[in-house]
């Protein structure tokens, strides 16, 4: 079998007494949308955080496209290709929109020492301004580049969180419940968009939402408690019986 | 030789006591308040002139002792009723604002009403000569300084470990929202434990007295000391702090008696006359960089 | 929601703010010529030391306001500027060419150890250790004969620059004044650069700008070097503008007045640090004329600044004015 694009071996991560995760192992292929699902406490959300370098795990590697990255911290995990949205909106709320996704596009940049560049205004970048505003268009946000990010609509800022993981140009994208907070129509517009990036770069998706999820994921895995209970495709995943008893027992029935 | 390094340790082990007593109050109010508080030295400085004024006025220093530690805990109840609880909510500039404004007015006040000629406040008299033990003889008052220190650092860990109001303040320290949330009066608690870490800095200062002058200033470089105590030992947490204590103390002392005389052996006399005193000085801030490197939430972190 | 008035709280300097700055350093410019007019040189002595004040204070408000790092310790970098001048002298170097840089120099790299440990370290951690570090230095100073101990160390003449004759207070006023005009200018373009930036969003949300691929760390540190340096710069000069390097310049309460410089004249403005040096200095000229116990005073004003001015003495104003235009 080929190395998938994410590999996860055997992770563990205790907080005390509580062990958040138990020798957690899955393999995600390139261009795969994965969800991630399981009752709340399961442990998702601290899975997200050992991909995303936010934490170490205590026992068990990550490899991201052929690389141990288990131990690199969050900045270089996001150059190698990893970004992620969080449950709880984390944008730069004071900024303009505009200037959120300079910000994450400014980051990619390696020429001439980077960020370590103390003269030429940044504004004045085209590059750098054409393409964030690119993005902001890409998530749907186009017309509000002038906006206040705290002033956005709940929906809005989830958009431009997307915007600015994307911006970072990642092969893989974790996205902590997306949709999170959102009334339908604001939903339907992420899940459309989310569909689009299913296309371009490879997803690991936590989200509490079912249709969602069923609608967007190429294959599920069902986190409980911190252990992997299963992982497979959606129409398996439905009829798994651990996973009925475990957790869709409690919504479906 | 030996007894030199042994009466040495004895001077580390009081100096860093006293520190302690700086030191547990401070650490609770930066842990449990997340709150930076320069004043802290300046209510050990005001504890030092008021038991050396009570010692005066009374012709008893044990009155002068007493005095000073509820007058300076009545001080300090004072100072986080009127300005410090205010700044709770705030964020650290501005604390290290108002407090360094405290400390411009103690100094002021303090030479307002003292003058600016240090202070005298003379040891008691039965405690004034040397004792011998274990075949040294060692000043009276220094060993009397080291008892009471330990049982104070005794009395804080039984308080602490032990009691109800203990339990409020580790929780406190760990996790406030939680405190919070358990229905303990945070406000008059913060108060409770201000105003005892005012009166331990009192202790200090009037323990210290005898040995150190009396003087307008005396308590800055100090209050750097137990900063470095909190670092080394960790914030929030009483055992690092008493951690931290001993070991600047212990350090801090034997550097400056030893190392003039450690260096002399490999180097010339004049280039380690000159040096000794020189690393000494710096030797605990680099102890404490070392500790940062490995440790940098302290040896001994209250919290996770 | 407010949103269309809002601007973004990324530094943007207008044109109309450039033309005033002009103006001002042409006001500053001929301020020596007036003193002299009217008779009054002594202050021109004291308006340079303002000046250096102002810049020391500038590069700590890069530090504070810009890197959002509360830094406690910036004495060691003033006093190590101020040291390194002293020393040089004392063995023959007295081209400011060689001495200032030097003495930047050093700063510079005394901020990279000291910054490199501290930030391991976040809040109330970081200012003791800043604070904890400074003191080091300033020990490390005071118990060395060889550099003067407890009285410092004195410089025989100020350093020469070329054909300029720094001995002279005005033309020693004018390179001051040059030097804190092109590093306010150096300051203006770094906050409009990539650098500026980064350092901004760092501070508004730092665990998101790791998370876009930043290491946060090394911009802190960069800034953090940024800002000693400038305080070795200024050290240089006070050492010249007193001809002497005295341990008081390592001192931590010369961290705090500095601190108070930049809070009181605006944290993260510009001109914040140069208001401060500014409205402290002149304060404690006023009130030391008036009282001899002008601390107390002081100290009470700093409180009511905590409390009623929290953004700085200019932003105070500022409001008031606004406040009364807008209820006419």
């Amino acid at each position: 079998m080929t190395e998938g694009l994410l590999e996860i071996a055997g992770v563990s991560r205790h907080f005390g007494g509580l062990r958040a995760l138990s020798e957690v192992s899955l393999s995600v292929p390139e261009g795969e949308v994965h969800a991630l699902i399981g009752p709340n406490g399961a442990g998702k959300t601290t899975l997200i955080h050992q991909l995303s370098g936010a934490q170490t795990p205590d026992a068990g590697t990550i490899r991201f496209a052929g690389e141990d990255v288990t131990r690199l911290p969050m900045h270089t995990r996001v150059a190698r290709g990893i970004a992620r949205s969080w449950q709880v909106t984390n944008v730069f709320t004071r900024l303009s929109a505009l200037d959120n996704v300079a910000l994450a596009v400014q980051g990619r940049q390696r020429d001439w020492g980077g960020s370590f560049r103390f003269w030429a205004a940044v504004d004045k970048e085209r590059a750098i301004v054409d393409e964030a505003a690119m993005w902001l268009a890409e998530v749907g946000l186009a017309g509000r580049e002038r906006s206040i990010a705290g002033s956005l609509a709940h929906g809005e800022q989830r958009q431009l969180e997307l915007a600015l993981a994307l911006a970072t140009r990642p092969r893989l994208l974790l996205l902590d419940e997306p949709m999170a907070g959102m009334g339908p129509e604001e939903s339907e517009r992420v899940v459309e968009l989310i569909e689009r990036l299913g296309r371009k770069v490879t997803l690991l998706l936590v989200e509490h939402d079912m249709d969602a999820v069923f609608r967007l994921a190429d294959r599920i895995s069902v986190l409980v408690g911190g252990r992997l209970i299963c992982t497979g495709l959606p129409d398996d995943v439905r009829v798994h019986p651990e996973v009925r008893k475990a957790y869709l027992g409690e919504d479906v029935a | 030789m030996i007894q030199l390094i042994l009466e040495q340790a004895l001077n580390g082990l009081q100096f860093g006591l006293m520190l302690f007593l700086l030191a547990a109050g401070l650490t609770l109010v930066f842990g449990i308040m997340d709150m930076i508080n320069l004043a802290h030295g300046s209510l050990y400085m005001v504890g030092a002139y008021l038991a050396a004024a009570a010692a005066a006025a009374s012709g008893s220093f044990v009155i002068g002792v007493l005095a000073a530690v509820a007058g300076t805990a009545v001080v300090g109840a004072l100072l986080e009723v009127a300005v410090l609880r205010r700044l709770y909510a705030r964020d650290h500039l501005a604390q290290v604002l108002a407090t360094f404004a405290l400390i411009l007015i103690a100094n002021e006040a303090v030479r307002w009403v003292w003058g600016d000629q240090p202070m005298l406040l003379n040891a008691p008299e039965a405690l004034a000569g040397p004792v011998e033990i274990a075949g040294f003889s060692y000043p009276a008052y220094r060993l009397l300084i080291i008892a009471v220190g330990v049982a104070v650092a005794l009395a804080l860990y039984v308080v602490v470990a032990k009691t109800r109001v203990g339990m409020w303040v580790r929780a406190g320290a760990s996790n406030r929202e939680m405190t919070e949330a358990l229905g303990v009066n945070v406000k008059r608690l913060f108060t409770l434990v201000f105003a005892a870490g005012a009166g331990l800095c009192a202790l200090a200062g009037a323990l210290l007295g005898p040995l150190l002058a009396v003087q307008v200033g005396m308590g800055e470089s100090i209050l750097i000391l137990a900063f470095v105590v909190i670092v080394i030992g960790g914030i929030g947490s009483i055992r690092g702090a008493l951690a931290g204590s001993l070991l600047v103390g212990v350090v801090d002392t034997l550097g400056r008696a030893l190392l003039p005389w450690l260096l002399r052996a490999f180097l010339p006399a004049e280039v380690a006359s000159n040096l000794g005193p020189a690393l000494a000085a710096i030797l605990i801030y680099l102890l404490m960089a070392a500790i940062l490197f490995w440790k940098p939430a302290g040896l001994l972190p209250a919290r996770g | 929601m407010a949103g269309v008035g809002m601007k973004s709280a990324l530094y943007r300097q207008s044109a109309r703010r450039r033309g005033l700055a002009v103006a001002a350093l042409v006001a500053l410019a001929a301020l020596p010529l007036l003193l002299q007019a009217i008779g009054q040189d002594f202050y021109v002595s004291f308006a340079a030391r303002l000046l250096i004040f102002a810049l020391a204070a500038t590069g700590l408000n890069f530090i504070v306001g810009f890197g959002g790092m509360v830094a406690f310790g910036h004495a060691a970098f003033f006093g190590a500027g101020a040291y390194t001048v002293a020393i040089l002298a004392q063995h023959g170097v007295t081209s400011a060419f060689v001495a200032w840089p030097a003495a930047a120099g050093l700063a510079a790299l005394l901020a990279l150890g000291i910054g490199a440990v501290s930030l391991r370290t976040r809040g109330v951690y970081f200012i003791m250790i800043t604070l904890a570090f400074a003191q080091m230095i300033y020990y490390l100073f005071i118990s060395l004969k060889t550099w003067g101990g407890d009285d410092g160390l004195s410089l025989p003449a100020r350093s020469g620059f070329g054909p300029l004759h720094l001995g002279d207070d005005a033309v020693f006023y004018w390179v001051v004044l040059a030097c804190l005009a092109a590093v306010l200018f150096l300051l203006d373009r770094i906050a409009h650069a990539r650098f500026g930036r980064v350092l901004q969003a760092i501070r508004e949300n730092e665990s998101r700008m790791e998370a876009l691929g930043y290491p946060v760390a090394a911009y802190q540190l960069a800034c953090f070097v940024i800002g000693g340096t400038l305080a070795g710069l200024a050290g240089a000069l006070i050492a010249n503008h007193g001809l002497l390097a005295s341990p008081n310049l390592l001192h931590w309460t010369q961290s705090g007045t500095l601190l108070v410089m930049v809070i009181v004249g605006g944290v993260g403005a510009l001109y914040g640090g140069f208001a401060g040096a500014l409205t402290l200095l002149l304060l404690e000229e006023a009130l030391a004329a008036v009282t001899g116990h002008w601390h107390v005073a002081l100290g009470l004003l700093l409180l009511g600044v905590v409390f009623y001015a929290p953004r700085g003495v200019a932003a105070y104003l500022h409001g008031l004015v606004t406040r009364r235009q807008n209820d006419d």
